[in-house]
Formats: structure tokens, sequence, C-alpha cells
């Protein structure tokens, strides 16, 4: 037992090198990774960083230019709005809302997408139809704006966006499960499983959805990205966070108005949203590569020819290369 | 053929039952209607004459029921705000939105093909590399930032185009971009996967090796092939901007479509209005995955087997 776990360990470690040192030459990945980790640390220590409290108004320093322009104080890093709230404190509070809603949104919405879909891809027949049946007519729903008029009757705030999002986004991850379990159903060892008597819970959770986890990772961190601009945009469009607090969908909002003497109050904001989602993004294709082991094998390939242009090739990665 | 698209048509007809039965359910189960259209002011009087006169003190079933009768002859009741039948202002805007989607979805559709190709040729290459990283970005701005930084630009520093509102081509300029760019982004991935999958297919090798012009394996073969996908996802991207991104970039730039129409009749309570612009937003996107599906059966001749 003992030893078997050690083996398990020491494959599970180098499994993980393996990963590290493929996200090491991916700069994109690498990049992608920084910055979601940089955005999880802002927002845990949102208080501690943030020189302001991101509601404290001060009238007398309103509208005060980021510090590197004329006019900007070094007090207010990235200048201050129409009440004088400093900027950069908005910023680093606003990381909270895109981390909340996202990963709430992700939580509830997957769980509740795959749980369906892998019952339906299990059971087959009348469920598997139900089902689909129910996805395929929700996806065609007009999301968005049925979002907005939801919000409306029960009233914009950070549990009722996380509600909203994730009855518009769970139907990919059924779709996705569903997929994966009909091909998963006939292998032997799930038939074996079945065969030797295990439960139909015990063969879904045990034998089955361990494999979806990669596949389910990528669609995840793909939503999270699709979720924080869908925030965004409900904020903006003031079905979101409501002042006085803040969110970055929100304070674009509000810098609108103000766009022809404060450019700094739009671009923030938007610049922060932006950086967010390209890291989640670049962070989910490098994931979505290396757990792929189709994709791993080109990679490996690519680098491989690469090298034979510089030396002489050895035989062995030459017939790596010719492999389609 | 004739079968399948009527099977289609039935299980729109579903989608659009099923948009206005939520709809009615949360604006009068959930939520309480006369609430939320009347001020907080309003006294316990006016509240019941006001219920009263839209029937919303009947019993909740007769309620649905005469409010599907009323859907079904497109009969919303008339606008809070403009006093006037919430569907003959729904259909004064709708063209708007067309425009601004058809020409939006449209730019970036004959945009994508080329870029896609291009990037499709030499996979791994600096101009494909250049390419996905583009529409990285593009996929990651939020298209109301986007928008904004655009009427910053040109706009408000350079006084080249208008800032919002209609009736030059000139004010079609930047909401048309910001509505392309995001779609941009996602069908030029969509063009240059699917190029790339087919480029590497057996029939493509017989063409080049039996010596047609690149431009001919290119441009004929493989890009007629890999034109189902493309259509899927350009068909996508209208059904998007339809259902509910035009209403962001119309915030933006003040376009006088349905978005707009949706945000005003939010910010004014105007709950009949917004049920009219909801269920033909559901009309609308319905109507365009039923043609869509009749044209995937003129591109690939193998679909009628379905």
């Amino acid at each position: 037992m003992a030893a078997d776990n050690q083996a398990n360990w020491a494959a599970r470690r180098r499994i993980a090198a393996g990963w590290a040192h493929h996200l090491w030459h991916d700069k994109a990945g690498l990049f992608g990774l920084a910055i979601v980790v940089l955005l999880i640390v802002v927002a845990a220590a949102a208080p501690l960083l943030a020189p302001y409290d991101p509601a404290a108004q001060a009238l007398r320093d309103r509208l005060l230019p980021p510090a590197w322009l004329a006019g900007g104080q070094l007090a207010h890093l990235l200048g201050t709005d129409q009440l004088g709230r400093d900027v950069l404190s908005r910023l680093i509070f606003g990381s909270r809302v895109s981390l909340v809603v996202g990963a709430g949104v992700v939580l509830l919405a997957g769980a509740f997408g795959t749980a369906l879909g892998m019952l339906a891809g299990y059971c087959g027949g009348r469920v598997d139809d139900f089902v689909m049946r129910w996805v395929d007519t929700q996806v065609a729903f007009p999301g968005l704006l049925l979002a907005l008029v939801i919000l409306v009757v029960v009233g914009a705030n950070v549990p009722s966006l996380i509600i909203v999002l994730s009855l518009n986004g769970w139907m990919v991850y059924a779709r996705m499960a569903r997929g994966s379990v009909l091909g998963l159903r006939q292998l032997p060892y799930v038939e074996a499983a079945q065969m030797i008597g295990c439960r139909g819970r015990r063969v879904i959770f045990r034998h089955i959805l361990p494999n979806l986890t990669s596949p389910l990772l990528t669609l995840s961190i793909l939503e999270f990205a699709r979720i924080i601009l869908a925030e965004a945009a409900l904020s903006f469009l003031g079905m979101g966070v409501q002042p006085p607090g803040s969110s970055w969908g929100l304070d674009v909002a509000i810098g609108k108005d103000y766009m022809f003497r404060a450019w700094w109050l739009v671009t923030f904001p938007g610049a922060a949203i932006a950086l967010t989602v390209l890291g989640v993004n670049l962070l989910a294709s490098w994931l979505r590569v290396v757990t792929d082991p189709r994709e791993r094998e080109k990679q490996f390939a690519r680098r491989m020819a690469r090298k034979r242009h510089a030396e002489p090739v050895p035989a062995a990665a030459a017939s790596v290369e010719a492999r389609p | 053929m004739g079968r399948y698209l009527l099977n289609r048509l039935w299980h729109g007809a579903i989608v659009i039952f099923g948009v206005t039965a939520i709809v009615f359910v949360v604006t009068r189960l959930v939520g309480d209607p006369v609430g939320v259209m009347l001020p907080i002011e309003a006294t316990a009087e006016q509240r019941a004459s006001f219920a009263h006169e839209l029937g919303f003190d009947r019993p909740i079933i007769e309620q649905f029921g005469s409010f599907v009768a009323d859907v079904a002859h497109l009969d919303f009741g008339d606008s809070l705000w403009q006093r006037r039948p919430a569907m003959d202002i729904v259909f004064e805007k709708l063209p708007a939105t067309l425009e601004l989607t058809l020409v939006g979805v449209g730019l970036a559709a004959l945009l994508a093909v080329p870029l896609g190709i291009m990037a499709a040729l030499r996979p791994g290459r600096l101009a494909d590399q250049a390419t996905v990283f583009m529409s990285l970005l593009g996929l990651s701005v939020p298209q109301f930032w986007l928008g904004l930084i655009l009427v910053y630009i040109f706009a408000v520093r350079l006084h080249w185009l208008p800032t919002s509102g209609v009736g030059t081509p000139a004010h079609l300029v930047m909401p048309a971009i910001t509505m392309a760019l995001p779609a941009l982004a996602r069908l030029v991935m969509t063009v240059r996967s699917a190029m790339i999958e087919e480029l590497n297919q057996q029939y493509v090798k017989v063409a080049r090796a039996k010596g047609l012009p690149a431009l001919r394996v290119v441009g004929a073969h493989a890009l007629r092939n890999a034109a189902v996908p493309v259509l899927t996802m350009t068909g996508w991207e209208i059904i998007r901007a339809l259902a509910g991104y035009s209403v962001v970039v119309e915030t933006v730039f003040a376009w006088p479509g349905l978005g707009l129409t949706a945000v005003q009749a939010i910010t004014r309570h105007d709950l009949f209005l917004l049920q009219a612009v909801v269920f033909t937003v559901a009309v609308m996107v319905v109507f365009t995955n039923v043609l869509l599906d009749a044209m995937y059966q003129m591109a690939d001749p193998r679909m009628k087997m379905r």
C-alpha cells in the first residue's frame, strides 16, 4: 500500500514537473497564469493593497489625472473620479466582483450542467431525449436580454447576477459531459465496473467523472473568461453591481459621462477587464495543449523540426516529425 | 428536407413559447409588476386601481391565458412610457438593429475569410501566430469599452466621426466596427482551423499533385469544404448580436434600435415594452436558426440524410 502510494506520488510529481517545464517554454501561458494569480492575490488582499476606501469621496480632489500627468498627485496614482474617489482603489476592489461572479457561475453552472449531461449520456433513452431537448431549447433563448429582464424584476446584486448567469450558461457543460460519457460508456473498464455490480452512481462518479477532468477544466476556464465579460456588460448597462459598490463594468459606465474631460476613468477599468480576460484565455489555450496528448505530440514534433534546421537530425526525431 | 425544416419550425415554436412563459412567470409571479412600474411614493389606492386597470388582480391562470392570447395577436399592451402600442415602437426600431447587425457581422465575415486563410496556409509561422494573438486580444476586449475607446480617439480627439446617433453613413462606421471586432476574432479562428483541417485532407494533396494552381486548390476546393463550419459560426454571430450584444453597442452609440429601446424600457420601468422587445428578439433568433438550417442543406448535400 505504502509503495503503491509512493509510486503514485512519484508519477504525479513527474506530470507536474512536465507541466512546469512546458509552461516555462510557453511564454503566453506563463503570462496568462501570472495574470490569473495576480487577480486572485489582488482580490484576496484588496483591503491591504488599496490605498483608500473605494467609496470614500474627497470632493476637493475631483477628477485628478494620473500621477504622471500635469496636475496629478502621487497620492492618487491612477487619478480620481468625479466624486474624488481613488481610481486605483476602485480597480483593486472591483477585481473582487469579477472573481466572485466568475467563480460562482463556473461552479454553479458547471456542477448543474455536468451532472445533467452525465445523467443524459449514462441513462440514454427518454432521459437523454428530455435533457437534450431542454438544452437545445434554452440555447436558442436570447440570453443576455432575458438576463436583463430577470435582473430588473428580482433586483440587481451579486447573488442574483451569479444565478442569472448560471441559468444562462450551464448548457455547454451538459453538451460536453454528455458527449464524453457517450464515448466512455462503451469502454471495457466501464462495462466491467457495471458487470461486477457497481451502482450507477459509483460508475458515474468513480469511473467516468475522472475522465472528464481535463476537458471540463479547459471549458470552465474559457467560460470564466466569458462570464467576466458578461458581468462587465451587465454592470455597464446598470443591471449588475449598483453604486456605491465598485465593479469594472460599472466604473466604465460612470466614466463614460466624463470622457471629454477624464479619459482615465474609462480607460483603466476597461483595460483591467481586457487584461484579465486575455490572461484567462491564454491560460486556457495553454491548458488545452498540455492536457491533450495529440497537441503535445505536435509541439514535440515542431520542436524537433526546428532543431533539425539547426543541427543534423537523430533518426528518432525524424520519424516523429514524419507522423501526421 | 421539408420534414426536417418542419421539425425545426416546431422546435422554434417551443422556444418562443418558452421565452414568453419565462417572461410571464418572472414579471408576474417572481416580481411585483405594479411595484416595478409605479413610483415608490404611489399610495395603496393608486396601486390597487393600477393593478385592476391592467388586470393584475385576476387569478394567475386567467392572466396567463389572456397574455398568451394577446401575444398571439402581437398585442403586448400600450407602452407606459410612450402611451402607444408597444409593438408599434418595436417595429419602428427593428430596422436600425437589423442594419447594424447585418453590416457588423457581414464586415466581420468578409474580413475573416482572407485573414483566416492567410493564417492557415502556414500554420505556426509568424503571420499565423500574429493572427492568433490578435484574435485572442479581440476576444478579450469588452465590446462596450472598445466602442468608447473608438469614440475617444476618432470623435473626441480627431473629430473625424460623430460620437453617436444616426443619419449619415459616417454614423454607422464606429458602431459597425465595434459590432464586427469580437465577431471577427471568433470567425478568424474558425476559418483558420477549418482551413488547416481541409488543407491536410487527401483530396487537397491530389489536387496539388496533379498540378492545379495553388489559388484554385485553396480557393475552390478547400474553401468550399471549409464553408460549412464558417457559415455556422457566422450564423451564430448574427444570433449572438441579435440576442444581446446589440444592446451593448446601441447603448454606447445611442443607436436607436431594439437594444437601446430595451435599456430605455428598463430605466423607465416599462414592462410591456420590454416584453415586446424580448418576444421580438426571440422570434428573430428562431427565424435565423431555421434559415441557417435551410442553408446548410444547400451548402452540404450530406446533411439531407438527416
